[in-house]
């Protein structure tokens, strides 16, 4: 197009310098007419000759459609909720402070994620956008969201950079190939992404472990060290004894944190060649005392860490403000089979043998041990011992004092004790402590456990406090309490009468509270019946 | 009894939300909790919602005629109990259960019943007129001849602007601009006014800013013209004129019957005018109409119709050739959904329909089309919509024609919304197609009758 000029170009170079510097070029308008005039009435027909005489411009190339998923979709309410669960997400919201009564959606969001994955639905996809924003805001979120989203949310954040999250963990969006597929198995094991890679060998070893293994032979001494970590974790779901030689042999990895990882699956397998060997390192160490008349135990550490200890994965050296010989007794303990020790202790049961008294203050170090190899072995029955009574104050208790091990015991026990446990912890104790053992307990809560938390929140009520206090385990009860309860938590939803003892307005916001944790309560329920399909 | 019209789903009770804050706000109230007393029967629901106060507010719906009243101090329309009362309606039936109305409620719903039938008995709602023809007659000539002053003024100084030069124009700022808009304000012209002030923001909006604003002084010189030519127009062209200069125009047509599909709803904000649009389509007629509705001051208009349902209704057109406002009249019965969306149009037939509508209206910027069997396209500068099929492979990477997207005309949220439910799959879409693009404002996936509004 260089070189020749069009009228209209010649008009807007008219119009900007103006028609006293440049006059429009001939043939514009009617002689008639002053300059200016003629050129508007030219640009004028110019302009509205232009628009309606525009045409389409060329197709820039087509995106490859998303793939097909062949999820049923969602019933229309749980569609309904799904969108304004996330409305609320987006929305700015009011005031701060105060949470008033109305239930709070975005707390529910994951819980209703869960739910719909348990039933396997597709996301709506007009939902998709407002899904992946919020999975990109909240990481918690995201291997549901992307796994509910499927493979037309992992199309679709292909196209924007801001859900570039989505695409790189392997959960979402790529589909594994069938596990007995071997040839699309080995293709996949050997060009695929790290996450990918996990995700098949997970998927690989639940559908046949000694096929897993053998994936994973195949390529072991290739892979960097930080890989071969996180494939050697893997092997943490369903671990056997059919895993020991593979195990075994990584002992002599050439990395210590492999090593490490080794030596501790291992020593969770009680069968084991190395679970013997620290049995017998540990019972070397410890044993019974009967001197002065009464039993006790008799603990003498280890004087060195020699090479086979190391090679076992003992680690040598202690962090600071440790005593060498304590930091070795621990690890010996704590990866020695927990099977040994009653024959070792006089034939004492697990509880027994933890109220015996240890001698020379190794009571702490000894009994710690024992908390982290009943966690690492997942022994109920040395949990149950460790743990003691719930309704015994917890610094009297005889395993541990600290409630993150309390709750990795806890986690060792079958739901409905550990639920029991807690309940009556809670009714000992009420709701200071509990706040990180509730959160190791099946939701929704059993019946026994949601009435001691409700009972315990009225306590606190009628004491006088005033219920942000409790905010945590509120907002807990508001996720994890059975729906069913929502009529027998009615009643504390009045406002009390005022006592002199009582901070002032506390009654209030209190009912507050409780008409939030019945509307939740209640909104929980719909939510759920929603998602359940109901034959038509 | 239909239940399934009657009940609306929560995203069309959320789409009569005057604003954010009210859809938020009636979502939270849209759960069982502060509710009692609540109930149903057809064509209307009720409900008592806890407030702040010790007295809860009662909240009534007339969901046939598409009224509220509730005595909350809101002002806004619906306020948030009636759109929580709905949300709850359309989430929780066992929470509104079917019912005789209370006699707080039922007076206000017979009250309305009663009127809506003498206006019915009286045929036209809008009779009366004038009192004083012939006083109405002068006030409308004198303020003819202030237009008139208004647009010879106007006409000097574009031509003033034209003798100087455009470029001088970039210096000049934007206040030479708004004090000529005053002057029309004036003038008793307000299409002028905000022509004029749309013109100020042009240097500031970009490359080839010249061009745009030569085009934009040419259609204002031309509608000029046309007034002060208007005797000698064709008399549909001549009311477009004034409709465009900002005269007051009434809806005068006969009113057209037809089941109205509402395709789209969204509000403007022009200073403190809040203006609502709302598309609709007769599936009869084949008509797609405009219903405007303001609001003052920080108040939401008023009109609240449900996107994606069909209202049986008559509308009134406005005059003017090529004009689609209309006044919504009487409404028949409930919303019910629709089975299909619009017949569509190719992005070359959408141009062509747009071109065909400037022949009417030469100052129209875009004119309403449904687009079938289009691609959403993510290009690098922006998106478009291409034609699924039509001439193949052979012109290049895509081949086929597309329309641009304006970079401003959709938020973010809408456009992933639209290549959500596209995945790559031809689909249709409703929206505005003009010389800057097209601009989407709803869409429906491939074989579905639910409308997605984009916007």
């Amino acid at each position: 197009m260089t070189g020749t000029v069009t009228p209209w170009e010649e008009l807007v170079t008219s119009a900007l310098l103006g028609t006293d510097r440049r006059t429009p070029p001939r043939g514009v308008g009617a002689p008639d007419k002053e300059a200016p005039t003629a050129l508007l009435d030219a640009a004028a027909l110019h302009t509205v000759r232009r628009r309606a005489g525009l045409l389409p411009g060329r197709a820039a190339a087509r995106p490859e459609p998303a793939p097909h998923d062949p999820r049923p979709a969602l019933p229309a309410a749980a569609r309904r909720r799904l969108a304004q669960l996330l409305a609320d997400r987006s929305a700015p919201s009011s005031g701060g402070g105060r949470r008033g009564t109305a239930p709070d959606l975005t707390e529910l969001l994951p819980q209703w994620l869960t739910a719909a994955g348990s039933h396997g639905y597709r996301a709506p996809a007009t939902l998709l956008p407002a899904l992946l924003d919020a999975a990109r805001a909240r990481t918690d979120l995201r291997p549901q969201t992307l796994s509910f989203a499927g493979p037309r949310g992992t199309w679709l954040a292909r196209l924007n950079p801001e859900w570039k999250f989505a695409l790189r963990g392997g959960a979402g969006g790529s589909v594994l190939p069938d596990p007995t597929d071997d040839e699309a198995v080995r293709r996949l094991w050997e060009e695929g992404l790290f996450a990918e890679r996990v995700a098949l060998l997970t998927a690989v070893r639940a559908h046949d472990p000694e096929a897993a293994r053998a994936l994973l032979g195949s390529t072991w001494c290739t892979e960097r060290a930080e890989d071969r970590l996180m494939f050697l974790d893997s092997l943490r779901t369903g671990l056997s004894g059919a895993d020991e030689p593979f195990l075994e042999a990584a002992l002599s990895d050439r990395s210590r944190n492999v090593r490490a990882t080794a030596a501790e699956l291992l020593s969770a397998l009680p069968e084991s060649a190395l679970a013997a060997r620290m049995s017998g390192r540990a019972a070397s160490c410890v044993g019974l005392d009967r001197t002065d008349g009464c039993e006790r135990i008799a603990v003498e550490a280890p004087h060195e860490c020699d090479t086979e200890m190391q090679r076992d994965g003992v680690v040598p050296k202690a962090p600071a403000g440790r005593g060498e010989r304590s930091w070795w007794l621990g690890q010996l303990v704590e990866a020695a089979p927990l099977g040994g020790w009653p024959g070792r202790l006089g034939a004492r049961t697990p509880r027994e043998i933890v109220a015996l008294p240890v001698a020379d203050g190794w009571g702490d170090e000894l009994h710690a041990a024992w908390c982290r190899a009943a966690v690492r072995q997942r022994d109920a029955e040395w949990s149950r011992a460790l743990l003691g009574s719930p309704a015994a104050p917890p610094e009297s208790g005889p395993g541990t004092t600290s409630l993150a091990e309390r709750a990795e015991l806890l986690a060792t026990l079958d739901p409905d004790e550990r639920s029991g446990w807690v309940a009556e912890f809670i009714a000992a104790h009420g709701l200071s402590e509990a706040f990180q053992l509730l959160g190791v307990c099946p939701v929704p809560w059993a019946g026994p456990l949601g009435r001691a938390v409700v009972d315990a929140l009225e306590i606190a009520r009628d004491a006088g406090s005033y219920p942000w206090s409790f905010s945590g385990v509120m907002g807990l009860a508001e996720r994890c309490l059975d729906p069913a309860e929502a009529t027998r938590l009615e009643v504390l939803t009045a406002i009390p009468a005022e006592a002199e003892d009582t901070s002032p307005g506390a009654g209030g916001y209190w009912s507050e509270a409780f008409q939030r944790l019945v509307g939740t309560l209640r909104l929980r329920a719909t939510m759920l019946a929603e998602l359940t399909p109901r034959p038509h | 009894m239909n239940r399934q019209g009657d009940r609306w789903t929560a995203e069309q009770v959320l789409a009569l939300a005057p604003d954010a804050a009210s859809s938020k706000a009636g979502s939270r109230l849209g759960v069982a909790g502060p509710w009692s007393e609540a109930g149903c029967a057809p064509g209307a629901v009720w409900g008592l919602c806890k407030g702040s106060g010790s007295k809860p507010y009662q909240t009534v719906v007339d969901t046939a005629g598409l009224a509220y009243k509730c005595s909350c101090p809101s002002r806004k329309f619906p306020c948030k109990h009636a759109l929580g009362l709905l949300l709850l309606r359309a989430t929780d039936e066992r929470a509104v259960p079917d019912g005789a109305a209370p006699d707080w409620a039922e007076q206000w719903l017979e009250e309305r019943r009663q009127r809506t039938e003498k206006r019915g008995a009286e045929g036209s709602p809008t009779s009366g007129g004038p009192s004083d023809p012939e006083a109405a007659r002068r006030r409308a000539e004198r303020r003819a001849e202030r237009v008139t002053a208004g647009a010879m003024e106007l006409e000097q100084r574009l031509a003033d602007l034209l003798r100087g030069g455009l470029a001088a124009v970039e210096q000049g700022g934007y206040g030479h601009w708004e004090e000529t808009a005053a002057r029309m304000v004036d003038a008793q012209a307000p299409g002028l006014a905000s022509r004029v002030r749309e013109l100020g923001a042009i240097p500031g909006s970009g490359p080839g800013w010249p061009v745009r604003l030569l085009e934009e002084c040419a259609l204002l010189h031309l509608l000029d013209h046309a007034w002060l030519n208007r005797d000698h127009l064709p008399k549909p062209l001549a009311a477009t004129v004034r409709t465009r200069i900002g005269l007051p125009v009434s809806a005068e047509g006969t009113a057209v019957r037809d089941s109205w599909l509402v395709l789209a709803q969204y509000d403007t904000q022009d200073g403190k005018l809040t203006t609502r649009r709302a598309w609709l389509y007769g599936q009869r007629s084949q008509r797609t109409a405009l219903v405007l509705d303001f609001g003052a001051a920080g108040r939401a208009p008023g009109l609240a119709l449900p996107v994606g349902l069909a209202i049986d209704a008559e509308l009134t057109p406005y005059p003017g050739a090529g004009q689609l406002r209309a006044a919504l009249g009487e409404r028949f019965g409930a919303p019910a959904p629709i089975e299909a969306p619009p017949p569509g149009h190719s992005a070359a037939e959408a141009l062509d329909l747009y071109g065909r509508a400037l022949r009417d209206d030469p100052w129209l910027d875009f004119w309403p089309v449904t687009l079938s069997g289009v691609i959403p396209i993510p290009a690098e500068d922006g998106w478009q919509l291409a034609d699924a099929w039509g001439s193949p492979r052979a012109e290049g990477p895509g081949g086929g024609s597309a329309l641009p997207v304006p970079s401003a005309a959709l938020s973010r949220s809408g456009l992933w919304k639209l290549a959500a439910i596209s995945g790559g799959a031809p689909v249709t879409v409703f929206g505005t197609c003009g010389h800057r693009g097209f601009t989407p404002l709803a869409a429906w996936a491939q074989g579905t009758a639910e409308t997605v509004p984009l916007i």
